[in-house]
């Protein structure tokens, strides 16, 4: 027994413990800074947010005792009990759950307010993990690619239902996971794909983004086929339908508009040329033709969502963040304020205690979810770099643990770990300085609060101690 | 196989350190490059406050003021700067148990500490003078002041509406909204709020750490001026509209007088009234709410919202659309047949001047069938139908069963009914004149509001022609509006309305008219009465009027509710409104006085009998 643990201490890796002692002081010092309101009676407060925090950190301390106490192999044996209690635990929020800020994704305990989803991501991580390492299974099957979808969409499901988009999107990150893991390349491609025409159709005008599209593929095709005749004859015939369309448009219909004659006009081209394309058997080709058609039909239908599905707010968010709308005072305040005081801590800061942005309010929920602000405004641009370097280094440290691993399992764990850090550092940053939508979800070992200060030690120190026995287990 | 896979860390690894150096670029751009942020090395901050321009005035024809802003304060309170202090003293000046004044005090600390929040609404001018003296004993609070509105002639609650906080779905509908704005809620208030509001502005300051005021940023560089809202001049006399409301006090009903040559409302009573300015301020939802329980729905504009069935009054339209069909001529005579239809007793009458004059009811219960039953088909069941349609297309032209588009948000468009409504209640070919009859003399299903009865007396009074009635005479640097500019003429012959205006001048002036108290010395008054049966209590009295008979001035219907003939209550209102505008003064003092205190309230609270008929 004693032996044993001396083998864990001296496997443990001090640099990623290191960073989280350092996230750990830093990540209470702000929350210090932005919520104590000067008044020295007050410091030391059991009701104020800088105690309370304290004795989050002095929990999770606890539970990282108890996670180097438990047999390691505890975590794939039990991954998928755990992994169905936390889906039962975040049902449970749906029903009794406490409504904080217009999300159901509390339970309440009286004495402290728990947040399901937090366990959910670390248990959907060692269930994915669980899965993945078996034998035999193969996320280049199709079926078992959908079936690793399905651990992950499942809590995704729910937690949107409980109205936490933020906590949602997270588990996208898991496709990081699948990809090292053997996902179709593809799959990433066309994420990436939809991502960026989804951003092009809100800034400039869907035609000139159809147009684009078709004078890319026939570039593309004319490099691929190095045939003039033929590549007149692919323009000459969506050009066709296009014109053909429009006259029809203009003097029976008078119902399409520029948007959907292109697309039709595309479409049916392809359709038309399709039997000669299949049979010269270009699979480039074909491949390119079914990329112009779905990203037109993809783009009409985005079109369409947006328009007519989102709401005026929603729609608001996304149009402030891409710059389409300058309003201070409006949907872009938080962002706003938030910008301003990170840019007013300049290169050196404010001092600790400083800040003046991040103390009267300005910011709102300066100490969850822009709690990144106050580093700004009071440490300056060392303090926020040094921040955002210690993340890139705990993120990329822990992949290079995952790859020294010889365990599946170990390794599946350690990428969903990174790639739930990474969903929050990109997430969180990105919407305090302004890069992404306004999306609640909080910056780890920062951010106020016991759920998720405890869930992201219980997830990092988990892999710790999976780490730690690396050399002992083969599994 | 895994081999093969581990490059891809190496993808997975780029990703998240371009990301990193993505943020990094970002933060060196905001913290270290753009100065857009910095907003100064003397740890100041910004603080935003909204400039609220003053609301719009609105005057009367004659430049006297209906609406205008006054001040009110708000308290307001900064938790982190308050000091211990004597609550049970303050809470004692603002009139609020000890208990109300810590919950608002722990409300106003959840929201921020060190956020000024409002403590307490809008103290009156008078309120705060002698709660002033003592402010500066209670740190942490101040005082600030805020436009709200007045109405200092308490006039015209139902024409000018009122204004209050913005409701949510406003806020989140309309983006220049935010909660706690004023907006127009109801009547004109609410009709023209996007000229009354004018635009906010904002001014940004400098604070220090102490979150005291230091400078403007940037010398106000930034700042928004608010724009005043427009004023508007209304077409309302409050002279009139004061004589009125006095004259409709102890009344069910509504009052409308135009100015038949312009489509100006002159007045525009509904009774029972009320004090626009109790719903300004502190205790607005009070006060709504009991308005809103309180017998006979003061809140209810009957001047354009009521629609009554419009009584003889509408023997007038029937007598126009009738000759302009041809269906009888000037001359035509008909029995006082009562097997017909109920008459009061008087001669036969001779011609359609008579007929109107006497308000002979089988004299226009023939002519309306004969408008009816057009002998287009052999069966009267079929016939009836298409008769109905032609003269609901020709009735149409006089404004019945279409909204008016006065100025005011909510108008009843009235009902006339067709074809398909009666194809909907009997069946098709079920029903024939004899079902229908009742709407020769405008009774049965017709609804006609006030509003559109005067404006038919202003058609008259033109002979054919009438501009929509409107209430807003000007919009300050806009002028009228262009649709109150669009002369509406109507497709009869100048040569019909002689005849029923003479009908209309024996109404009152003749030996045997209906409606001889509506007399004025000296003055030709053309009026035509109506009394209106109703299933829920006594007859409703109407009259509508125009005079002088030679070149109009004002055109006025009259409803009162529940109270009998139209020649005994609506015709002398009308009249005394009439002579009072033309004159000035009141010639015959007892029928002023008889009116004034009449009190023909049903005593007990029966069924309203005044919704609309669709």
């Amino acid at each position: 027994m004693i032996k044993r643990r001396y083998n864990i201490l001296k496997h443990i890796d001090w640099i990623s413990v290191l960073i989280y002692l350092l996230f750990m002081i830093f990540g209470w010092i702000s929350i210090l800074s932005s919520s104590w309101n000067g008044e020295k009676s007050t410091l030391f407060d059991f009701e104020s947010r800088q105690m309370k925090q304290l004795i989050w950190i002095a929990v999770s301390l606890v539970f990282i005792f108890i996670i180097f106490l438990i047999d390691s192999k505890f975590f794939s044996v039990f991954a998928y009990l755990l992994y169905g209690l936390s889906i039962l635990s975040l049902i449970a929020a749906l029903f009794i759950g406490k409504e904080v800020s217009g999300t159901k994704a509390w339970i309440d305990f009286g004495f402290f307010r728990f947040q399901p989803s937090e366990l959910a991501k670390i248990f959907t991580g060692l269930a994915l993990a669980q899965l993945i390492s078996k034998y035999n299974f193969d996320l280049q099957k199709l079926k078992h690619l959908v079936i690793a979808f399905l651990f992950i969409l499942v809590p995704m499901g729910i937690i949107l239902l409980q109205n936490d988009t933020g906590s949602a999107l997270v588990f996208l990150a898991f496709i990081l996971v699948f990809y090292r893991e053997g996902m179709n390349q593809t799959f990433l491609f066309i994420v990436f794909l939809a991502i960026g025409l989804f951003v092009l159709s809100l800034l400039i005008h869907l035609y000139w983004i159809i147009g684009g599209l078709a004078l890319i593929a026939i570039i593309f095709f004319w490099l691929n086929e190095k045939s003039n005749k033929q590549t007149i004859i692919a323009i000459l015939i969506p050009a066709t339908f296009v014109t053909g369309l429009f006259f029809f448009n203009a003097l029976v219909l008078h119902k399409l508009n520029l948007n959907t004659m292109l697309s039709i006009g595309i479409i049916a081209a392809i359709i038309v040329l399709l039997p000669n394309i299949i049979r010269f058997k270009r699979s480039n080709i074909i491949v390119l033709s079914i990329i112009v058609a779905s990203s037109v039909l993809y783009l009409n239908t985005i079109n369409f969502f947006y328009e007519e599905v989102l709401r005026q707010h929603q729609r608001d968010r996304i149009e402030h963040l891409l710059g389409m709308k300058e309003d201070p005072l409006g949907i872009g305040y938080n962002v706003n304020q938030s910008k301003i005081a990170i840019g007013s801590g300049g290169f050196s800061g404010k001092g600790f205690l400083n800040g003046t942005q991040t103390k009267f309010d300005f910011v709102p929920e300066q100490s969850t979810d822009f709690i990144f602000c106050t580093v700004g405004e009071e440490f300056g641009f060392l303090g926020s770099a040094f921040v955002v370097i210690l993340f890139v280094v705990l993120i990329t440290r822990i992949i290079i643990m995952a790859e020294r691993q010889r365990s599946k399992f170990s390794r599946v764990y350690g990428y969903a770990v990174a790639s739930i850090f990474f969903a929050h550092f990109l997430i969180n940053l990105g919407m305090t300085i302004g890069l992404m939508p306004v999306i609640g979800i909080p910056l780890p070992f920062f951010s106020y609060g016991g759920s998720s200060f405890m869930g992201f030690t219980i997830l990092l120190f988990i892999f710790l101690r999976l780490d730690a026995n690396r050399l002992e287990v083969f599994r | 196989m895994n081999k093969h896979f581990e490059q891809r860390k190496y993808l997975i690894l780029g990703i998240i350190i371009i990301t990193g150096l993505i943020i990094l670029i970002k933060l060196f751009y905001l913290q270290i490059i753009n100065e857009e942020y910095k907003v100064s090395a003397l740890n100041n901050s910004q603080r935003h406050i909204i400039q609220y321009p003053p609301r719009g005035i609105i005057y009367d024809r004659d430049s006297n003021i209906l609406a205008s802003n006054t001040v009110a304060y708000d308290i307001m309170v900064i938790p982190g700067q308050v000091k211990p202090f004597d609550t049970v003293q303050f809470a004692s000046q603002l009139n609020i148990s000890v208990k109300k004044f810590k919950q608002r005090l722990l409300k106003a600390r959840h929201y921020s500490y060190f956020k000024a929040s409002v403590f307490f609404k809008l103290l009156s001018a008078k309120e705060y003078a002698s709660f002033q003296e003592y402010i500066h004993h209670y740190r942490g609070f101040y005082v600030q002041p805020r436009l709200v509105r007045d109405y200092p002639q308490k006039l015209a609650p139902h024409v000018l509406g009122d204004v209050g906080e913005v409701g949510k779905k406003m806020v989140e509908s309309d983006d220049y909204y935010q909660a706690g704005d004023y907006i127009g809620l109801n009547g004109l208030e609410k009709y023209y709020e996007k000229e009354l509001r004018g635009e906010k502005g904002l001014k940004i300051y400098l604070v220090d750490a102490h979150n005291r005021i230091k400078e403007s940023f940037h010398d106000g560089m930034y700042d928004k001026k608010p724009v005043a809202g427009k004023n508007l001049i209304c077409t309302i006399d409050s002279r009139l509209q004061a004589y009125g409301k006095k004259l409709m006090r102890n009344k069910l009903g509504g009052l409308v007088a135009i100015e038949p040559k312009t489509g100006e409302i002159l007045a525009m009573v509904s009774n029972p009234n009320y004090n626009p300015n109790i719903l300004i301020g502190r205790k607005r939802g009070y006060y709504y709410d009991s308005l809103l329980m309180t017998d006979h729905k003061p809140l209810f504009n009957r001047a354009v919202n009521a629609a009554y069935p419009p009584g003889s009054t509408f023997k007038v339209a029937q007598a126009i659309v009738a000759l302009d069909e041809g269906v009888i001529d000037v001359n035509t005579a008909f029995s006082c047949n009562k097997a017909l239809i109920g008459c009061h007793n008087h001669p036969n009458a001779s011609s359609i001047t008579e007929a109107i004059q006497y308000s002979c009811n089988p004299y226009f219960h023939q002519v309306f069938k004969r408008l009816i039953q057009r002998g287009y088909e052999e069966s009267v069941f079929r016939d009836s139908p298409l008769g109905l349609d032609l003269w609901k297309q020709k009735i149409s032209n006089f404004g019945f069963g279409s909204r008016l588009d006065i100025g005011l948000p909510s108008v009843n468009p009235g009902f006339i009914p067709g074809s398909d409504y009666y194809n909907r209640l009997y069946g098709e070919y079920r029903w024939a004149f004899s079902t229908i009859y009742s709407l020769s003399i405008g009774q049965g299903e017709i609804g006609v509001t006030p509003v559109q009865l005067a404006n038919f007396a202003s058609i008259i009074a033109n002979r054919g022609w009438y501009y929509t009635p409107h209430l807003i005479k000007r919009i300050e640097e806009r002028g009228l509006e262009t649709k109150y500019k669009q002369k509406h003429v109507l497709p009869f012959d100048t040569s019909i309305y002689a005849p029923v205006v003479d009908g209309m001048e024996g109404t009152v002036n003749g030996d045997i008219g209906t409606a001889r108290l509506a007399r004025i010395e000296g003055i030709i008054l053309c009026g035509k009465t109506g009394t209106a049966e109703n299933p829920h209590g006594e007859d409703h009295s109407i009259f509508m009027a125009f005079a002088p008979k030679e070149n109009p001035q004002i055109a006025i219907a009259v409803y009162v509710e529940n109270s009998g003939y139209g020649g005994t209550w609506a015709g002398p209102i009308a009249s005394l409104m009439a002579e009072k505008y033309l004159l000035d003064t009141i010639q015959v003092k007892w029928k002023e006085d008889r009116i004034l205190d009449a009190e023909l309230i049903p005593k007990e609270e029966k069924e309203e009998t005044t919704s609309s008929n669709d």
